[in-house]
């Protein structure tokens, strides 16, 4: 019902609606990505913004970002999805419509890389400041280590198996002298 | 010299006379030390949980002479209890620098031990001896109180074997 709304008032900018799955979902064209949100909200009632976040589908060459709307009053549920270029995502921040999505940019900036523009403080979330790379993006590759933290630790059982290396030595030593 | 050898004040005497020797401020401090360690709260995970279950009234560290400090400033032991990520290491590092010396560290459970279940990820650090040293390590995931009890009664035994001396030299 609110997919077809959307999609008279949108156009093409809205994609055809997959029923089949767990969560009926669309595709938004990233240009008309704040436009539908602020419709969702306003008009047809969605008023929780209950997860944004990604995935990532380096074989497509694309990142989609995944939205879920839920309405306390007609108690439905909505999920949204924006691909994105896997190099320059930039899609327009829901900051300013719902407030909850001002972490969940973070995180999906922290995350993905992706870039929310109009977002009012776009920093990374989980990660420390001068962290390098997004880490669930599929080609990430571990810096090995932080700052001047390595990273790399020997196997403990490396330690015992040398000392019993050595305590095979000296038994072998008395048997032979025994001997 | 009187017969009140090893006291510093003897009334009889007049002048205050000190006749301690090295070996026996070196019990007292220790005994005074070892007898009110007081840890930090530094809870990081499911360790955290156990750390406040020894502090309970059932294992009871304050038998001990042990309480809590939310503060580094007033800590003497540190106990990092729990995964340790590489933007938590920092403060851990952090927090180990203000805390005023002599001091001590327990490593407590898998995670602090060696990165634990968590040493694949990205995030994590691989134990925290990359960042402080550490005096006692407590295996286990988490572990018992009763384990870190025995944790804490090792740094006990490591704090009466120090002495005045030994820590000079080290400086």
């Amino acid at each position: 019902m609110s997919h077809a709304a959307l999609a008279l008032k949108f156009g093409e900018a809205i994609g055809p609606l997959v029923a089949g799955s767990k969560d009926p979902h669309f595709t938004v064209r990233a240009d008309a990505w704040l436009g539908v949100c602020e419709h969702l909200k306003g008009t047809l009632g969605f008023d929780f913004l209950q997860d944004l976040t990604a995935t990532d589908h380096p074989k497509e060459g694309k990142l989609k970002l995944v939205a879920h709307f839920y309405g306390y009053g007609h108690r439905t549920m909505l999920a949204a999805k924006v691909e994105l270029p896997r190099i320059g995502a930039t899609v327009a921040s829901l900051a300013n419509v719902w407030r909850a999505a001002e972490w969940m940019e973070r995180e999906a900036f922290d995350m993905f890389g992706i870039v929310f523009e109009g977002h009012p403080d776009l920093r990374r979330v989980l990660l420390p400041d001068d962290w390098v790379g997004h880490p669930l993006r599929k080609d990430y590759v571990e810096a090995g280590g932080y700052r001047e933290i390595s990273n790399e630790r020997d196997n403990p059982l490396d330690q015992y198996l040398e000392l019993d290396r050595k305590v095979r030595a000296v038994m072998d030593s008395a048997v032979k002298a025994a001997e | 010299m009187s017969g009140n050898k090893g006291y510093a004040h003897d009334p009889g005497q007049g002048a205050a006379m000190v006749t301690l020797d090295s070996k026996m401020i070196d019990q007292l401090v220790n005994w005074s030390r070892a007898s009110s360690l007081h840890y930090l709260l530094f809870g990081l995970a499911c360790c955290g949980i156990e750390l406040m279950q020894t502090g309970g009234p059932r294992s009871d560290l304050d038998r001990f002479g042990s309480v809590f400090r939310a503060t580094p400033r007033q800590s003497d032991l540190m106990i990092v209890a729990g995964t340790l990520t590489y933007k938590m290491a920092l403060r851990c590092q952090l927090l180990y620098q203000q805390m005023a010396d002599p001091k001590w560290v327990i490593s407590m459970g898998s995670c602090a031990n060696c990165g634990g279940l968590f040493q694949l990820a990205y995030s994590v650090a691989k134990g925290v001896d990359k960042m402080i040293p550490v005096d006692v390590y407590v295996p286990g995931c988490p572990p018992r109180p009763e384990a870190l009890t025995e944790g804490f009664l090792r740094i006990q035994e490591l704090v009466k074997r120090d002495t005045l001396k030994a820590r000079r030299a080290s400086k």
